[in-house]
């Protein structure tokens, strides 16, 4: 297994065609193949074409970029039993992208291949970027590959509208955050916000205007006694259980809320809200 | 005599092809000029002649494919004049391609021009910025020649708001402008147009990039005549700037032809339910945003848009929805089953929040949609829209390793569901084979296939298999298939099928895709029809792209940026067809006389013009 990882390390295989031919190929003098040279590529072409008009002198730094993706597939295929890095489990693009970036890291001379490309994908500039909040407006197209945000005063003023999801109402709502003092405001605004919504899922003839009082509260939703618990995403995207920061560093990093059913609050999130803990006692 | 473009066509392959018949013989060329054809100008016919001359201009006058009239103006000569005289439209599929004062020349009664620009990889930043495709030559020789022209519709050029200005001067009566992924102009140009063109009656501004900035921004919607217009079309939302919206409100009274209006994200649907109240005909509508401006429970305007769109039982066609409040959503409702195309494609729903309203929409033919709602978001697409015929998934992060939720599994509902289906666009992270060989069977009807897996060189994400097999299939059973965009991981035997099977194929886009010379090769000799190559980042050398001289002729144009080539090669080419124009770009410009062997990226396209005057400092003409 060992062996392989210097492998991984040589530049360029001479030969790209055993790509299509599977798993076979690559064991047959492999370190022959995966030797440095200057010579031609494909010289053991498959299909007896001689590439011999090929540029001995290949500048093409994209030559050398899909070569090495090309070696990285194939090991990751071949190495179903493998011991690599990060592989394990993960489908083979994933496989692909680490080995990658270790032999990006690893060599001085090659480009590296997860750096992003110009053009891909094929997407104009006016369709990036809307996965930023939805509170924030759309983003002004410019000719760069960044987009301008223009209108950032405008959401500054108007208050910290996250979205707000409750698990099992297909419908999500957005809430300004701002608009409330402290946990215990947010708490009871997401009981009214939702209350008629639940008691509507649950019983379709309920009007979820009508009969207030009769509906249902929703309660303990910041200390995990009630049915359900509200969490929040933050910047990078990970889920903590509302209430253990600042309200005030709740506020500028919450970027979504969601009311989870507490008893759908595994292991694994608790784990998540015991490093945040630690991240920010730090 | 309108060239039917599809309504949310990214670009307009669809009219074109819409219009044309298959090529009868591989050497025609067959847009622009009908290449070179009888002289121009040459002693007029005896009288006898003349009446039957007459007699056929009145025939002509019927004709209305470009490639039809191509052909009818090389029968003789006395044909190539009558069909010169009544040719109302002017398609040029490559500014560079003929000469202004050529095309005036020959074509004298010109009503409408369509004229494109920039290569399609434009539009992805691989040309650099002041490439060219300026449209003032045109507009200058259009404005001397043409008193009657009364439509241009421009595509990737660049226009100036000078140029605009030329437009609204030079042609009383104008009545058509749409400009789809050009850039140069401001919103001072289209005031101009607003105030001075009189019988407009279509303003589409589509994927163009405006030069505003901010404090210089015009009121360009105030400049519409105070009088009742004859809009039928206003289409602004890539006019990303504000605007005077109680002039807009305005506008939309008194203009009782309006059909179709698409407004910027500035609008916000307490505006929006007011536009709608002022044209309850409307047809398409663009609704910008989709959002409350007061933020939530200020103000329900719930109520009030239900009512709206329930009065608007014409449209057919919605788009917009930018920064969407899916509680919203059900506002739309009493239209879903009316409509008959669909634009999601800047609106981040789930799949839950879809499903409501699509199931409803059982008469869809077009929808396009962000990967936000997943491949259950497709399926219950598949499901509800039998009917469709072109679908486009987005993604709504265009990343390589994002987490895209459509994969092979959505591709397969929608074969299963949506057996009408023409074109596809589909943007995923992972595909498998079986999935694409599963489409081709199930859509026969196919003629646009292009699928991005967003990952390069990925292959089949259960086999692990390149993805040759399942673009064989494509090409095999698709047998009307004309556009093919390639991706994923691709060996020669994929390109070898393509040159096989793919006869019928007029563009074909290619991106990290291939092993050698011999991949472009065979597509070069197989695929007879082709009009339109364009390749990136593969492994195509010196050698392929020489042996492509004999189909050249027969192209608009091949692009090939990032691949193997050669100044030698190039100049091989450039030798041995002189009318070829070979473009060889540069990024950036080091030193003067510098030349570096290896060429980054070749633009070669066929052209009565010869090498053009205006390239810039990057460009070099071979």
């Amino acid at each position: 297994m060992e062996g392989e990882a210097p492998r991984l390390l040589d530049l360029i295989p001479k030969d790209r065609d055993w790509v299509g031919k599977g798993v076979c190929k690559v064991k047959n003098g492999i370190e022959e193949k995966l030797e440095l040279r200057l010579g031609l590529p494909g010289e053991e072409n498959e299909k007896e074409e001689k590439q011999s008009a090929k540029s001995a002198f290949s500048l093409s730094f994209s030559e050398n970029v899909s070569k090495r993706t090309f070696l990285g597939s194939v090991v990751t295929n071949e190495g179903k039993g493998t011991e690599r890095k990060a592989s394990g489990a993960p489908p083979v693009a994933h496989g692909t992208r680490t080995i990658n970036s270790s032999i990006a890291n690893n060599s001085s001379q090659t480009i590296t291949s997860n750096a992003p490309v110009v053009g891909w994908p094929p997407i104009r500039s006016f369709r990036k970027n809307l996965a930023s909040s939805s509170n924030s407006k759309s983003p002004l197209e410019t000719r760069d590959e960044g987009p301008v945000n223009g209108n950032k005063a405008d959401s500054d003023k108007k208050g910290c509208f996250v979205k707000i999801n409750m698990d099992g109402i297909p419908i999500g709502r957005k809430i300004d955050l701002k608009a409330y003092g402290d946990y215990d405001e947010l708490s009871s605004a997401v009981d009214q916000l939702f209350r008629g919504l639940l008691a509507a899922q649950r019983d379709p003839l309920v009007n979820e205007k009508s009969g207030g009082e009769n509906n249902q509260e929703i309660k303990g939703l910041l200390d995990g006694s009630g049915e359900y618990t509200l969490v929040y995403e933050d910047e990078e995207g990970d889920r903590v259980l509302v209430g253990d920061v600042p309200w005030k560093m709740f506020i500028s990093t919450a970027k979504r809320l969601r009311v989870l059913k507490t008893s759908d609050l595994s292991v694994s999130s608790i784990n998540t809200v015991s490093r945040k803990r630690a991240a920010t006692d730090c | 005599m309108r060239e039917e473009i599809s309504d949310m066509s990214e670009d307009d392959e669809t009219g074109e092809r819409a219009r044309w018949a298959p090529d009868l013989s591989k050497n025609r060329s067959d847009d622009s000029d009908s290449g070179p054809g009888p002289p121009i100008g040459d002693s007029p016919p005896p009288f006898s002649d003349q009446v039957l001359e007459n007699v056929l201009e009145n025939v002509l006058e019927f004709l209305t494919s470009r490639r039809d009239r191509n052909a009818a103006s090389a029968v003789c000569r006395s044909w190539y004049r009558a069909e010169a005289q009544t040719r109302r439209e002017l398609f040029i599929g490559n500014c560079y391609a003929v000469a202004p004062h050529r095309a005036v020349e020959r074509f004298q009664s010109i009503k409408s021009v369509v004229l494109k620009g920039k290569p399609r990889f434009a539009d992805f930043n691989l040309v650099p910025f002041g490439w060219g495709a300026q449209f003032e030559p045109w507009v200058k020789s259009f404005g001397a020649a043409y008193r009657h022209l009364e439509r241009i519709c421009l595509k990737r050029m660049s226009v100036t708001d000078k140029d605009l200005t030329i437009i609204a001067e030079s042609f009383p009566l104008f009545k058509d402008l749409t400009l789809i992924c050009c850039e140069g102009f401001s919103t001072l140009g289209l005031a101009v147009i607003a105030e001075r063109c009189r019988h407009l009656r279509v303003l589409d501004l589509i994927e163009d990039y405006l030069e505003d900035e901010d404090d210089e921004v015009v009121d360009w919607i105030s400049r519409f005549p105070e009088t009742t217009t004859s809009l039928e079309s206003l289409v602004f939302d890539c006019v990303t700037c504000p605007f005077n919206f109680d002039a807009l409100e305005c506008l939309v009274a008194r203009s009782p032809s309006l059909q179709r209006l698409r407004v910027n994200h500035h609008v916000a649907l307490e505006q929006l339910r007011r536009l709608m109240a002022s044209a309850p005909q409307l047809t398409h509508l663009g609704t910008g945003t989709f959002r409350s401006e007061v933020g939530f429970g200020e103000v329900d305007p719930n109520l009030d848009l239900v009512s709206a769109f329930g009065a608007s039982r014409s449209l057919v066609c919605l788009s917009g929805f930018r920064e969407i409040e899916p509680e919203f959503l059900p506002a739309i409702y009493p239209v879903c089953a009316n409509l008959t195309s669909l634009n999601f494609s800047f609106a981040n729903l789930t799949a839950e929040e879809l499903n409501p309203v699509i199931r409803q929409c059982h008469n869809l033919q077009t929808f396009w949609v962000l990967d936000s709602v997943g491949d259950e978001g497709l399926r219950a697409v598949a499901e509800s829209c039998q009917d469709l015929r072109e679908l486009r998934v987005f993604p709504l992060d265009p990343t390589e390793d994002s987490d895209s939720s459509v994969s092979d599994i959505g591709l397969q509902f929608i074969s299963e569901g949506c057996r009408k289906l023409r074109s596809i666009l589909y943007f995923c992270q992972r595909m498998t084979n079986a999935a694409v060989v599963a489409m081709s069977k199930n859509c026969p009807d196919l003629v646009v296939f292009r699928l991005c897996i967003m990952g390069r060189h990925l292959p089949d994400r259960i086999t692990g298999e390149p993805m040759d097999a399942g673009f064989r299939a494509i090409v095999m059973n698709c047998k009307k298939l004309t556009r093919l965009s390639v991706s994923g991981l691709l060996t020669d035997k994929a390109f070898e099928y393509i040159g096989c099977y793919g006869k019928l194929i007029r563009t074909l886009s290619v991106a990290f895709a291939g092993d050698s010379d011999g991949g472009l090769r065979y597509v070069l000799e197989g695929c007879t029809r082709l009009q339109k190559l364009e390749i990136r980042d593969s492994p195509f050398g010196d050698a392929s792209l020489i042996s492509g001289l004999p189909f050249y002729y027969n192209m608009r144009f091949l692009w090939m940026s990032s691949c193997n080539l050669s100044m030698r090669g190039c100049k091989e080419v450039a030798r041995n067809k002189p009318n070829l124009v070979v473009e060889v770009i540069r990024d950036a410009v080091e030193e003067e006389e510098e030349e570096i062997e290896a060429v980054e990226k070749l633009y070669l396209y066929r052209s009565l013009a010869g090498a053009r005057t205006d390239v810039p400092a990057f460009v070099k003409i071979l």
